[in-house]
């Protein structure tokens, strides 16, 4: 059940910062998640009323809708150990 | 050139609506800029900042954005929903919106650059949807609690407030008390506009909020503490009158209902709008002395409130009734109403401000406070004093003449004790009783009493069933507490 990842994220623009993240979660995906993943960009510039939902602060977010618990991740994704882990594909270490 | 520095010198204010704290701020809120609203849990900043809002949109036509980081958007109706704001309602009008921001560290993961953009968008769309010219942030220090980059937020933080100040947004910051700064994260740094401060200390067991305008740029403001009250109609900032001597010094006088303490006091009596008070130990007549007043200003056909501090109603008419004064008989006919409170039941303001409410419904020529000792007993002298300094101001703005009984404690000189209050009297009535050949006496003497001619007798008297009777001067020297000073020819 937990094989399909529907993964959102949310930006303001196509700002350097939206840029990055979007092109380090295609990379992550196809590497990790190849074939079980969608993902779904949601610009808070277009649609700013969709930011409610999943509580959107930080920008750029992604937010895993599945599988559940909802996950979140914030920054622009350049650390991939960072994402694996807050995406439950790697353990979290005990330290961090 | 004098135009353009007055412009420069005068901000402009937004009024918080809030009774009392548009007194001390002199005018509201800091428009267009943000104030920072700092307290303990459980100071009311939040019931502020929200007052604020709903006062905003429902007097002043200024739609507001609450953006909440503490607790979501049901949980904070249903709190203020007690003190009669419906936030419900305001926002199917479209004059406030309620947006919540939850932070929970566990479940983000952070990585690389980010920035506070989706709160800018989210509080940019709130403000266009109803075009709102207020916004209250409660509390975003707690996006400290949440994410790890602190360098980031407070550099995000910086970017909101100013981001803010550019669209001419009047806004509430909320911020939990640091150990050694107004805030816990420094926030004063970012907003040094305005900064409130609140407190809620409990002394000898009552709790008494206050509040304090820190820091207003570019404006005065009350500096002192000022104690305010959470109640079911809101917040209420003490003082609700203004602190200035200027009522009026009005030259009709009204009997004391004694012939013969009129005689004492230049023929004529107290002065209207004056305060008096009845001073003595115990049972020595002072309420029925003033009850006599009640009586003599009912009949002329003035309106009485009695505040009663130690006695029902009841009782005092029974006990009034054994002297001869009928006073349920001027309760029928509308012209005196009680007002009785144990006065250790709610703090010294909670009275001040049931008395300002009293007051204002019934609108009396006279009020009676009896005692005002036992009031005295709640708070600290300096706190008493500021009380009892604010009724008098606010009774003689409204030309209200005021009697206040005094109970001296038998071990106390007769007239060293009221030095606290004394002051703020105009006529000061002394009662005592000595014992003599197995006989307690009861004397009484004008002490002082300002701008009138008055008697320096010590005059004996006696409570009947027809009341308070005064003898002539004595011609006899009597042993009383004033003997010495007197000098017979």
């Amino acid at each position: 059940m937990s094989d399909n990842f529907a993964l959102r994220l949310y930006v303001a623009g196509q700002t350097p910062k939206a840029v990055r993240a979007f092109s380090n979660l295609r990379k992550i995906c196809e590497e990790h998640l190849k074939g079980r993943y969608s993902i779904e960009v949601i610009d808070l510039i277009e649609n700013p009323a969709l930011g409610r939902g999943d509580q959107i602060l930080a920008l750029p977010t992604l937010v895993r809708r599945l599988p559940t618990p909802i996950k979140k991740i914030i920054g622009d994704l350049s650390n991939t150990e960072r994402v694996l882990v807050g995406l439950d594909l790697r353990p979290r270490r005990p330290n961090s | 050139m004098t135009k353009s520095r007055l412009e420069r010198s005068e901000i402009r204010k937004s009024p918080t609506g809030i009774p009392g704290l548009d007194d001390i701020t002199k005018g509201g809120f800091p428009q267009g800029r943000p104030t920072l609203v700092s307290g303990g849990p459980g100071s009311g900043k939040t019931l502020l900042g929200v007052s604020f809002l709903v006062n905003g949109a429902q007097q002043f036509s200024e739609p507001g954005v609450l953006m909440t980081f503490e607790e979501n958007a049901a949980e904070l109706a249903q709190d203020v929903r007690s003190l009669g704001y419906d936030l419900d309602k305001l926002v199917e009008q479209k004059k406030l919106i309620v947006d919540y921001i939850h932070v929970d560290r566990s479940e983000i993961e952070e990585t690389g650059e980010y920035d506070l953009e989706g709160l800018f968008v989210r509080l940019e769309h709130a403000i266009n949807q109803i075009g709102a010219k207020r916004v209250m942030l409660d509390t975003i220090e707690t996006l400290f609690g949440g994410l790890k980059d602190t360098g980031i937020l407070r550099a995000e933080l910086r970017r909101l407030f100013r981001w803010m100040r550019d669209r001419g947004i009047t806004a509430v910051v909320t911020a939990e008390r640091g150990e050694q700064m107004f805030t816990r994260q420094g926030l004063e740094e970012y907003i040094t506009d305005a900064v409130i401060s609140l407190d809620h200390r409990v002394h000898e067991q009552i709790s008494t909020r206050r509040i304090r305008v820190v820091k207003y740029r570019g404006s005065t403001h009350g500096t002192n503490e000022y104690p305010f009250l959470i109640d079911r109609d809101g917040i209420t900032v003490l003082p609700v009158t203004s602190l200035l001597l200027e009522h009026g010094a009005p030259n009709e006088r009204v009997s004391t209902g004694l012939a013969a303490l009129d005689g004492m006091l230049g023929g004529k009596g107290y002065y209207r709008a004056s305060t008096v008070l009845l001073s003595g130990t115990a049972g020595t007549g002072k309420t029925t002395i003033a009850a006599h007043f009640l009586e003599a200003a009912c009949a002329r056909g003035e309106r009485c409130m009695y505040f009663l501090f130690e006695e029902s109603p009841s009782q005092l008419i029974r006990n009034m009734r054994s002297t001869g004064i009928d006073l349920q008989k001027w309760v029928d006919k509308g012209l005196l109403r009680f007002h009785a409170d144990r006065p250790n039941r709610h703090g010294l303001e909670t009275h001040l401000l049931e008395m300002h409410h009293a007051v204002e419904t019934y609108d009396p020529d006279v009020v009676v406070l009896d005692p005002i000792t036992n009031l005295m007993a709640v708070g600290t002298q300096a706190d008493v004093r500021a009380m009892l300094t604010r009724v008098i101001d606010f009774f003689k703005t409204r030309g209200i003449t005021a009697v206040f009984t005094s109970l001296t404690s038998s071990t106390q000189t007769l007239e060293a004790t009221e030095s606290m209050i004394s002051s703020l009297m105009d006529t000061w009535i002394l009662v005592a009783i000595t014992e003599e050949d197995r006989k307690r006496n009861r004397w009484l003497y004008v002490l002082k009493s300002r701008g009138m001619p008055h008697s320096n007798d010590v005059r004996a008297f006696n409570i009947t069933n027809q009341g308070v009777v005064i003898s002539e001067p004595a011609k006899a020297k009597p042993t009383s507490p004033k003997s010495a000073k007197r000098k017979r020819k």
